[in-house]
């Protein structure tokens, strides 16, 4: 974390910090307008955008049709005006009648018209599981779009990067998927389902600055430093390989990676040719997956300072089950197998 | 391109008066006085009812007004009137009154954290119910999420449903949906989706098959008036148009959508049902709170679709009194007083004083019956509860996550299995107790 000594901080859960980034961009930037289903008065099925239609206006802050391709059709058609659109789609769940328009328009605007238009977009999503959402609220869809050249996929941990990174996305110019991890919303999951659930007042980055602050796109986080192997994940992941690495003393880097397009293959390198142990947690399906790409990547580029084969913990290849949720959930066991399988012969 | 290059999105300097976006607003918001004195409420019986063979060109004023049967005094008027015998009639009321019985119960039980979500469909019993005994028990479902009473009129068993609710040991769909989105193939009701209009093009994909295969059975599909936003309406409609589809389109409009009211589906400028008429379908716009006005325009509309004058798009006016689901707290955003305000009342009260009017119901019998289908709910609910409760202890066999991915399990879901399986032995959690 970079962080100002003088910037005034303060505690803010993961839905506050996206809700100021917001405020922030749409204070700074009047071009910056933000639209989906019950975002308006509302606020949003979250609460993240609360507040901000009373604020800015009903011409930048407004309810949408239900259509999440008219959604994003209209948010390209507003970018090609010169707007900086925000849109939501209430669950990643539901961004697929809008994959057209993500996949084969906002995607390739730029590239078909050689930059004579561009997609300036950010849409905000909360995805993945762990809230007993069946398969319909809990999905982990950010595969089917780093699998498309021309979008950006950014997926936030904490309260600190979510503002930081939600901020350094409007801010870009090409479009980017910000898929927020809802199980994490309100506080880090270490993936005990049958424990207290804690919230960020704890968490170091629960703190965050009141005010602007960019979180660099592509840019990876060491979350903890260690020797004895790399994990790389994102998400509600992070915290739950941080739970699972201090319960069995295992020297592990954990780095979140916080933008999976485009990746922090540096940090990535750098890491598992220190470590030459690489583990990756997702919580999404496991073929196809982003962690296939991560695995291809790391063999192509440490093969030679691998000390053991790669490992991939993920979620099942399932449609997201409503009752064996925690079955289905690559939690604290599954991680925990496949670290003392990675380290067996360290 | 840097940031500077770009379009900056300023008023072009032109000397001409400058544009205003609409965006739509509800009349009432928390804390407002409600009156809807702005919706018009033509009165029973005023609507004409065409042959059933007639084209949708010749009656599109029935896509703007509200085809009424119940009158103010609980008498049934009108060409629309089915007529239904009074068995049939206390048949209706008491499927309504046992929908919402069974709606009070389980949205207690997710309350008591029995399960983790449940939708009511209060207010808009009517809709359901007298659909469903307007249609033929074999005709085939595409339901919404709210139509919950379709079920429940053909007799499906609420044990069933509440196995569903509680994901539990009984649960025909083995824990695997979220509550509420069932699915009864032999009771002619399609699996409910939580992608909202998806069922919409799927019976017309049905009705077409139906109709190739020279079947009599026809498709009914519902859907929110926010839903009707979904591309997926307008391809049904095309399709069905184009294919003379044997299917009905119900639109429920309840006024709501989460939180945007129903200007945000369109209908500041024209009605759900008057969509019909851009696609040449037949389109009725009905009173969702009379059980007479829904049933009667169904069966028209079955009529026509079994004697292959293609689709009909019925719009059911009516109110969503309380709140979305589980998960909403409707006082946040439009007026409390609005449930109470609705012009056309609650369409149980209004088949009971129809009843009573006729001479073949009385209060007394009426409170007996919300006593005995509270008790029987009650009792359904206690043996349902044997088969468990969401997050008490495993319901489904760890393994049947796999089960149903493809007909024949591949090696990778075979492996992931037996990786489940060792997981949960070395687990130590309650789950891996059977
Ligand atoms: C494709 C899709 N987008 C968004 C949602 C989230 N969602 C669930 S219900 C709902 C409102 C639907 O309103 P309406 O169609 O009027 O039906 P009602 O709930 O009033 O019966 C929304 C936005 C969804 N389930 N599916
Ligand atoms: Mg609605």
């Amino acid at each position: 974390m970079t962080m100002n000594e003088d910037e005034p901080t303060t505690r803010m859960n993961m839905i506050q910090a996206i809700n100021s980034a917001l405020d922030i961009c749409m204070a700074r930037d009047p071009d910056v307008l933000v639209m989906g289903e019950d975002v308006g008065y509302f606020g949003g099925v979250f609460r993240a955008t609360a507040g901000l239609q009373a604020k800015y206006g009903k011409t930048r802050v407004f309810d949408t049709p239900i259509t999440e391709t008219g959604i994003i059709g209209v948010a390209i058609g507003m970018g090609a005006y010169g707007l900086r659109p925000v849109p939501e789609i209430q669950f990643a769940d539901y961004i697929y009648p809008a994959l057209d328009q993500l996949v084969s328009e906002a995607a390739r605007l730029r590239y078909r018209s050689a930059g004579e238009f561009i997609s300036p977009m950010t849409v905000r999503s909360p995805f993945g599981g762990g809230i007993f959402g069946g398969q319909t609220h809990s999905q982990s869809p950010e595969g089917i779009f780093t699998h498309v050249s021309g979008i950006k996929t950014v997926i936030p941990a904490t309260p600190y990067d979510a503002k930081g990174l939600l901020i350094a996305a409007i801010e870009d110019n090409d479009p980017v998927l910000f898929f927020e991890p809802k199980r994490i919303y309100n506080g880090p999951f270490n993936g005990y389902w049958d424990r207290p659930s804690e919230n960020w007042s704890k968490h170091p980055a629960g703190e965050v600055p009141t005010g602007y602050y960019k979180v660099p796109l592509g840019k990876a986080a060491v979350v903890r430093e260690g020797e004895a192997l790399t994990i790389l994940c994102y998400g509600t992941m992070v915290h739950v390989c941080t739970a699972v690495v201090a319960e069995q003393g295992v020297d592990a880097e954990i780095i979140d990676l916080r933008t999976l397009v485009p990746l922090d293959i540096e940090a990535i390198e750098e890491s598992v040719k220190k470590t030459g142990r690489c583990m990756i947690v997702h919580e999404a399906t496991r073929t196809s997956g982003f962690g296939a790409e991560l695995s291809a990547l790391v063999q192509e580029r440490c093969f030679y300072h691998l000390e053991a084969p790669i490992e991939r913990v993920t979620g099942y290849d399932t449609p997201y089950p409503h009752s064996l949720e925690w079955a289905y959930f690559p939690g604290p066991v599954r991680i925990g197998q496949a670290l003392k399988k990675i380290m067996k012969d360290a | 391109m840097v940031a500077s290059e770009l379009p900056r999105a300023d008023a072009p300097p032109r000397n001409l008066p400058g544009l205003t976006l609409h965006v739509p607003e509800p009349k009432f918001r928390p804390g407002d006085a409600v009156d809807f004195v702005g919706i018009e409420v033509p009165p029973a019986g005023a609507a004409r009812r065409p042959d059933t063979a007639a084209p949708a060109k010749d009656f599109p004023e029935l896509a703007y007004t509200l085809v009424r049967v119940l009158d103010e005094e609980g008498r049934a008027v009108g060409a629309w009137d089915p007529k239904l015998s009074p068995d049939t009639l206390r048949r209706m009321l008491r499927n309504m009154a046992l929908l919402r019985a069974f709606d009070e119960r389980m949205f207690r039980a997710q309350r008591q954290g029995k399960t983790s979500f449940y939708m009511k469909a209060t207010g808009e019993e009517a809709v359901a119910i007298a659909a469903a005994q307007a249609l033929a028990d074999d005709d085939m479902c595409f339901p919404s999420y709210r139509q919950q009473g379709l079920l429940i009129a053909r007799g499906y068993p609420l044990v069933e449903m509440m196995n569903q609710i509680y994901s539990n040991r009984g649960d025909k769909l083995q824990g695997k949906q979220l509550p509420i989105m069932y699915s009864a193939r032999d009771h002619g009701f399609f699996s409910i989706s939580g992608n909202l209009t998806t069922q919409y093009p799927q019976a017309v994909g049905w009705a077409m098959a139906s109709a190739a295969k020279g079947d009599t059975r026809i498709a009914a599909a519902w859907c929110g008036e926010g839903s009707t936003a979904e591309g997926d309406f307008h391809s049904a409609c095309t399709f069905a148009a184009v294919y003379r589809a044997p299917v009905i389109f119900n639109v429920v409009n309840n006024q709501w959508a989460i939180s945007s009211f129903s200007g945000f589906a369109g209908a500041e400028a024209t009605t759900f049902a008057a969509r019909a008429i851009g696609y040449g379908i037949a389109g009725l716009r009905v009173d969702g709170n009379d059980a007479l006005a829904v049933y009667a325009a169904t069966l028209w509309a079955a009529e026509r679709a079994r004697t292959n004058q293609g689709p009909t798009l019925i719009e059911h006016f009516t109110y969503r009194a309380e709140g979305h689901s589980t998960s909403d707290d409707p006082t946040q955003y439009r007026s409390a007083g609005e449930p109470n305000a609705w012009p056309l009342g609650d369409p149980i009260a209004r088949l009971k004083q129809h009843l009573i009017t006729l001479g073949e119901w009385d209060e007394a019998r009426h409170a007996a019956q919300d006593r005995e289908l509270a008790e029987y709910v009650r009792a359904e609910q206690k043996e349902a509860e044997k088969n468990g409760i969401l997050g008490h202890g495993l319901h489904q066999p760890l393994d049947s996550l796999f089960d149903g991915v493809f007909e024949e399990m591949p090696w990778h879901l075979r492996e992931q299995q037996q990786q489940m399986i060792a997981e949960e032995e070395a687990s130590g959690r309650p789950w891996a107790r059977k």
